[in-house]
């Protein structure tokens, strides 16, 4: 390993240089890993406060664009649609509905439910409600209400029910306490058993949640459900998987990509600025290294031209400078992911979301680092292994 | 009268530089060493000197004429088997350059060794240190080259050029900044190497002590060799 002996000696040689140089790629790596694990960790946070409380992949059918009420020679009329009032419409055979999704590719769980408005009585207190029915284990692995339980327990047996922390509070209920809960002619007592807060308001002061068979009863819905909710393994194959799950069932499916579009494009255009950040500091990066080489080469034309006459081939001379770069990006990549993850681990106190340095990210670095090394000592390594031998034991050019 | 092949034959050897203008330095000039020859090669300042070493050297081709080494021709030669050739045949000693300064004094002395076998192992040391020793710098080997001077460099340099062991080194003013003493212990040094191993030296010096010394001397003036023949019967001395 001739080449990388003498890269190493080279670099020990005009350490000054060196160490310079090194600085700048642990900065720019630096750089580079804490940017990435910021953007990252902003991302997961904001993708698990929208998702914490929604479904990836959500198969209904009353989620049917609304139709004008009205056509008349070509006019069409659309009169006002009122949300509140869905149509309702019977989910057609909805256990082989569940089994298809079930059975589709990147689906981790499923869960049938049903949900409708009502109101909920306490006392004098009174508030509009969603009623969400399902079975308990279920709907764990679509909403995480255990993990968010601040008071009582997840259990949906009998008449337990479990309600957001704001909406406990307006009705002045805590755990052991029953509610009315009231929906057109139909009502039904049911009793608090826990407590969450999920961290979303609309959910936290509406949701209501109960076993299917109660939601079923309240909402005059016997026997049949209103959605099926999935969760996917990667939740940016959502969509896709929405699309297959439609075909699958014939049954109208809505991912969370669809629901929350502009949260989406958010998402992409900071992907997108922090490409190019990451590729104006690599850029930054490869022209340090390069500088530094192609000043190396220069310096040393006369330490090449003996190299080249003592037999050192041309091969061995590419690789002397290409070692140079891959030994900067080496140790800057080391140094760089150290400084960035400690940077990260400083601000993480004061920011808002977990910023992790991943080993995926950690590896990533190393090899852009090592990479950029490369391609950045290429131009240099190849000038310094064509020199002419004689010409460059003589000094000229 | 034994006739073993010449370790160099360079036969109607002409060099031309430049692009458009083309001015040729050298003339055609045909030169033959054998094993064993010390060859002083003379003349004045820009008659040629350097270039014919270079061509000699495998660091430069000729514009026409043949170079042969050890029986080889190596016109058709490509930069790989030069490479190779050169470091098995040949020894360099420069008038400047002599070091890399980031190298120890030992890993400049290991240095063709380490070139010819890809890289610097710990059996190259102990025939580096040898070296080292018979140049008088049993002292310096971990030196590093900055530390030595300029006499004592040369004589690593020298250390260098016998690493591998060449037939044939050559050596360009390999005396040229050295003052009168330290030059002749520099040539003792090779003239040493000379008797014991029979190693073939061809020598570029302006300094007629140094010529004297040779076993024959070549002078070149504008490209064309003027003289060559045992330096006693030369007639153009200063
Ligand atoms: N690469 C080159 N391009 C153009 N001309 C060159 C080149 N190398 C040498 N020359 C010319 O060739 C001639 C011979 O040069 P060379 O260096 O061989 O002379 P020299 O005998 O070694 O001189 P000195 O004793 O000063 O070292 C000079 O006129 C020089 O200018
Ligand atoms: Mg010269």
């Amino acid at each position: 390993m001739l080449a990388l002996q003498l890269a190493w000696r080279f670099l020990r040689e005009g350490r000054t240089q060196s160490l310079l140089i090194l600085a700048g790629v642990t900065i720019g790596i630096a750089a580079f890993v804490f940017v990435s694990a910021i953007i990252e960790g902003l991302q997961v946070n904001l993708l698990e406060q929208t998702l914490g409380s929604q479904a990836h992949i959500s198969v209904s059918p009353e989620e049917a664009p609304p139709r004008p009420l009205m056509r008349d020679r070509g006019v069409a009329f659309a009169r006002r649609i009122e949300p509140s009032e869905p149509r309702r419409r019977p989910f057609d055979q909805w256990q082989r509905a569940v089994r298809r999704v079930e059975a589709t590719d990147g689906v981790v769980a499923v869960c049938p439910k049903v949900s409708g408005s009502a109101l909920a009585y306490r006392g004098a207190a009174e508030e509009a409600v969603e009623v969400v029915g399902a079975d308990a284990a279920r709907l764990r692995r679509i909403v995480d209400i255990p993990t968010n339980l601040i008071d009582g327990q997840y259990r949906l047996g009998g008449d337990d029910a479990i309600v957001g922390t704001s909406l406990a509070e307006t009705l002045g209920a805590g755990v052991g306490d029953p509610i009315r809960v009231r929906s057109g002619d139909r009502e039904s007592v049911l009793r608090i058993v826990g407590i969450f807060d999920i961290g979303n308001e609309t959910v936290n002061g509406r949701w209501l949640v109960t076993s299917l068979r109660n939601a079923q009863t309240l909402l005059g819905r016997v026997g049949d459900i209103t959605e099926i909710d999935a969760r996917v393994a990667d939740v940016y194959e959502a969509e896709r998987i929405a699309r297959e799950v439609q075909a699958r069932t014939g049954v109208p499916t809505e991912s969370w990509m669809e629901r929350n579009r502009d949260l989406l494009t958010g998402l992409r255009s900071q992907d997108a600025s922090t490409t190019m950040i990451r590729v104006f500091v690599l850029l930054a990066v490869a022209m340090g290294i390069a500088s530094v080489l192609s000043v190396s080469v220069v310096q040393r034309r006369g330490q090449i031209g003996i190299l080249r006459a003592v037999g050192t081939s041309r091969a061995v001379v590419l690789g002397v400078f290409l070692w140079q770069g891959v030994l900067f990006g080496l140790v800057g990549a080391f140094l760089g992911s150290l400084v960035g993850a400690l940077a990260g681990e400083l601000i993480e106190s004061s920011a808002l979301f977990d910023i992790t340095v991943t080993p995926r990210l950690l590896l990533t670095a190393l090899g852009v680092s090592v990479a950029t090394g490369v391609l950045a000592a290429y131009l240099p390594a190849r000038r310094a292994a064509r020199l002419d031998p004689a010409a460059a034991i003589r000094g000229d050019e | 009268m034994t006739i073993t092949p010449a370790l160099l034959e360079i036969e109607g050897v002409r060099k031309s530089y430049g692009g458009g203008v083309t001015t040729e330095v050298l003339h055609g000039i045909d030169l033959s060493i054998q094993q064993g020859d010390l060859v002083a090669l003379i003349g004045p300042s820009g008659s040629g000197k350097s270039t014919l070493l270079n061509l000699i050297g495998l660091l430069d081709r000729p514009t026409e004429g043949r170079v042969v080494i050890d029986g080889q021709a190596v016109d058709h030669l490509d930069d790989r088997a030069l490479t190779a050739l050169r470091g098995k045949k040949l020894g360099f000693i420069f008038q400047s350059h002599h070091l890399l300064p980031g190298l120890s004094v030992l890993e400049n002395v290991m240095l063709p060794s380490a070139a010819s076998r890809g890289g610097f192992q710990a059996s190259m040391r102990a025939p580096a240190k040898e070296l080292l020793s018979a140049m008088g710098l049993g002292d310096w080997v971990d030196a590093w080259p900055r530390q030595l001077s300029g006499g004592m460099q040369q004589r690593v340099a020298v250390a260098r050029a016998l690493m591998n062991d060449p037939p044939l080194v050559l050596a360009d003013e390999p005396t040229g900044n050295l003052d009168t003493e330290t030059s002749n212990q520099v040539f003792d040094l090779l003239r040493q190497r000379n008797a014991e191993r029979a190693t073939a030296f061809l020598i570029v010096t302006h300094d007629p002590a140094i010529a004297r010394r040779c076993d024959r001397v070549v002078e070149l003036v504008d490209g064309a060799v003027v003289y060559e023949g045992a330096p006693s019967t030369m007639k153009s001395w200063a």
